[in-house]
């Protein structure tokens, strides 16, 4: 699997620079800093970051209310390996799920005897669960090659050991258990006969976890795949005998923040904290390339080709997730009939609109329309996960709604799916009959939904993205890409008029236009250039003749920054009004509104829809979006 | 010929070692949770609160994590002081 994906956590938000910083600022802080600790805890916390939030957690367990609103639970531990390093990792990531988790530690290798007495640690403490790590060196499992009698009886014999110690708890703690399966060795010993054989260590182990996965049917107890994980990782990266031998560690630490998020999204799922929703953006997720400007035969989708089939994998995904109860919607920067266009139409989709229960595709930011979905579905937003390729939208989505769960993804859209599904958001404990009706329940069929108004701090993240504009008018060394701009653009373009990168050298040098070519940077790096506008000169009047911008960067005021931008230039320049025309294409609606929103004036209304605008200048107030403005001047259009 | 080796060793172990100190104490202070931690090649675990066995393993792994390298559990139990340490990493190119 490439055990970085998961050691590392890899989609969850690295951790912040000041993260000890943040931790003792929680420690000072009056009342309850349960959101902020969980805010820390979801982000990809190594072994020692994990340590040290959990000495957080405790510090404030220690005073009533700190912890709110993290709820309780209660663990029991008991191993015959060392559990000491996993209590703290457990601590600090249950806090990721929401919990507020209190370890309570065995005795080393004293299962049978902590579970028998009623007086034992973990029966006073009456947990929630207990959780039985156990590893294979501790249990019977001696080699035997060849003897398949004596191999069945050890089997049963280590069975019957954890099933006592499961009748234990049950009868004197209360308590359900969580039962790891045993990840078996990596070494062999007569090669690959070892599957074959009975009796050889690779034998036994696969036998005992079957056997304990069947003796779950009619218990209360679950299974926690301990053997599953450490083959996604590799057998010969998860043990580390040195380890073993120095304190009896059962894993290799590196290993301890996954293994923690394995434990904690299980207890999550025990207390119905499993996520329900996966939203998904469109555009460069679900296909490669963009519909409204690339059209339908130009998106990448499909058997063939590498990138298409990459897709095609993450819509399989959603569709297994579907099958098993998970609603299934749509949240993508688009006009609604152009994004359902590949739904209805491209032969490659696997997604259809059936499938999906909410289908918003509007202009307005994804906070406000995650935030209607999850209304529209009754769910709570600690019920949704986001999945986008845009780190911009991906920011903005835990900024302003930190409940909802967003992976980082990689930049290979063929991992995205193995990402996606490495996170644990939808693990389930059971499958019902109502999980595999659920995706009937949701018959709307791709319902769209009215927003109400936008969340208010989107300025406040802007502002934290660091975003600088770049204004440079035409010039040959940007001449290549501003005609890519002009030809392509479909959807953010207000006239439409195409022309030849020769046209485009001659406005280089022509005192009659002002042109500008705008880049735009972030924290997340270069989004290159985004937007070009054209004004040619009449007298006292700029005449708006071309005005285009790629529509990843919608919803970032960039538009503010660039009339600021011409207002400012169009002063200096003794320019007394500036004139903008609409031409409706069937591609451009989203900007029909365009100069309205802007404050022009209408002029007129044609009958085939196009409009022309106006606006003062001198009457103009700078609109100041939070964006640092960088420029090169020189510049036509003057006297 | 040998002693030019141990000369430039030698003086090369000088900057090295204190490139190391800088970087464990960066590492000992995630671990300890304190950033005002303090080492000198003297330090030994006597002289820093809570370094018992249990974390002495922690702080190996660490140590091996930062440094890219691999400490068997000999290696890991011989150390008597911080100066021992920054020698075997030494040792092992670091």
């Amino acid at each position: 699997m490439g055990d970085e994906l998961l050691a590392e956590l890899s989609w969850l938000p690295k951790a912040p620079e000041d993260f000890s910083e943040r931790c003792n600022a929680l420690i000072g802080s009056e009342g309850p800093q349960g959101e902020r600790v969980r805010a820390l805890a979801s982000c990809a916390l190594g072994e020692n970051k994990l340590n040290r939030l959990s000495k957080v957690i405790d510090a404030l367990r220690a005073r009533p209310g700190a912890i709110h609103p993290l709820v309780p639970f209660r663990l029991g531990m008991t191993s015959n390996a060392t559990t000491h390093y996993l209590a703290s990792p457990l601590v600090a990531t249950a806090a990721r799920y929401g919990i507020a988790l209190e370890c309570i530690e065995g005795e080393f290798d004293q299962s049978l005897q902590e579970s028998l007495d009623p007086d034992s640690a973990i029966n006073r403490a009456r947990p929630d669960a207990v959780l039985l790590a156990l590893d294979y060196r501790g249990l019977h499992l001696h080699p035997m090659p060849g003897d398949a009698a004596g191999a069945r009886r050890a089997i049963a014999a280590a069975l019957d050991q954890l099933g006592a110690i499961r009748n234990g708890f049950k009868g004197n703690g209360d308590a359900i258990c969580i039962l790891q399966t045993l990840a078996r060795p990596p070494e062999t010993s007569f090669g690959s006969l070892d599957l074959a054989l009975p009796g050889t260590p690779r034998h036994l182990i696969d036998g005992f976890n079957r056997g304990l996965a069947e003796s779950l049917g009619g218990s209360q107890d679950f299974l926690l795949d301990v053997a599953g994980l450490a083959e996604s990782i590799g057998l010969a990266e998860w043990h580390d005998p040195t380890l073993w031998n120095m304190g009896k560690i059962p894993f290799a630490n590196k290993f301890l923040p996954v293994y923690a998020d394995f434990v904690c999204r299980l207890i999550a799922a025990l207390r119905g904290k499993s996520r329900r929703c996966l939203v998904l953006d469109l555009d460069n997720t679900l296909w490669g390339g963009v519909i409204g400007d690339d059209g339908l035969p130009g998106i990448i989708l499909g058997q063939g080709d590498a990138t298409g089939e990459a897709f095609l994998s993450v819509q399989r995904t959603a569709l297994e997730l579907r099958e098993r109860g998970v609603v299934l919607a749509v949240c993508s920067k688009n006009d609604d009939e152009t994004a359902r266009e590949p739904f209805r139409n491209h032969p490659e989709m696997l997604l259809r609109e059936h499938h999906v229960a909410i289908f918003q595709a509007n202009w307005n930011d994804k906070a406000t329309n995650i935030r209607a979905i999850a209304e529209a579905l009754s769910l709570g937003l600690e019920s949704m996960v986001l999945l986008d390729d845009s780190p911009v939208e991906r920011g903005l989505v835990r900024e302003i709604l930190p409940e909802v769960a967003v992976p980082e993804l990689p930049e290979d859209p063929a991992l995205y799916a193995r990402t996606l599904l490495a996170a644990g958001y939808f693990e389930a404990v059971s499958l019902s009959a109502e999980d595999r009706r659920r995706a009937d329940i949701y018959r709307e069929n791709a319902l769209r939904i009215a927003l109400k108004e936008n969340v208010p701090s989107i300025d406040d993240y802007l502002r934290s993205l660091g975003t600088t504009i770049h204004f440079r008018p035409f010039d040959p060394l940007g001449r290549a890409r501003t005609a890519q701009l002009i030809n392509k653009s479909n959807q953010f373009n207000l006239t439409t008029r195409r022309y030849s990168e020769a046209q485009i050298e001659r406005l280089e040098n022509d005192p009659a236009f002002f042109t500008l070519q705008v880049r735009l940077t972030d924290s997340f790096g270069d989004n290159g250039m985004i937007c070009a506008v054209i004004c040619a000169r009449n007298q006292e009047d700029w005449q708006i003749d071309t005005w285009l911008m790629s529509c990843r960067v919608l919803g970032r005021r960039v538009e503010d920054a660039v009339l600021d931008e011409i207002v400012r230039n169009a002063r200096l320049q003794g320019i007394r009004r500036l004139t903008g025309t609409y031409l409706p294409t069937p591609r451009n609606k989203l900007v029909e509104e365009h100069y309205d929103r802007l404050g022009f004036d209408l002029l007129e209304r044609a009958d085939d829809g196009a409009t022309r605008w106006e606006l003062a200048v001198d009457k103009y107030l700078p609109r100041n979006p939070p964006i640092t403005v960088a420029r090169s001047e020189r510049n036509g259009a003057g006297r | 010929m040998n002693g030019k080796a141990e000369y430039f060793r030698n003086r090369d172990w000088k900057t090295m070692g204190d490139g190391i100190l800088m970087k464990l104490t960066d590492v000992f202070r995630d671990v300890f949770a304190d950033d005002s931690l303090v080492l000198s090649r003297e330090t030994t675990a006597m002289d820093i609160d809570g370094w018992d066995s249990l974390v002495h393993i922690t702080l190996m792994l660490s140590v091996q994590r930062a440094f890219h390298v691999r400490l068997s559990a000999l290696e890991m139990s011989q150390l008597q002081n911080i100066g021992a340490l920054i020698e075997l990493l030494h040792s092992k190119g670091r």
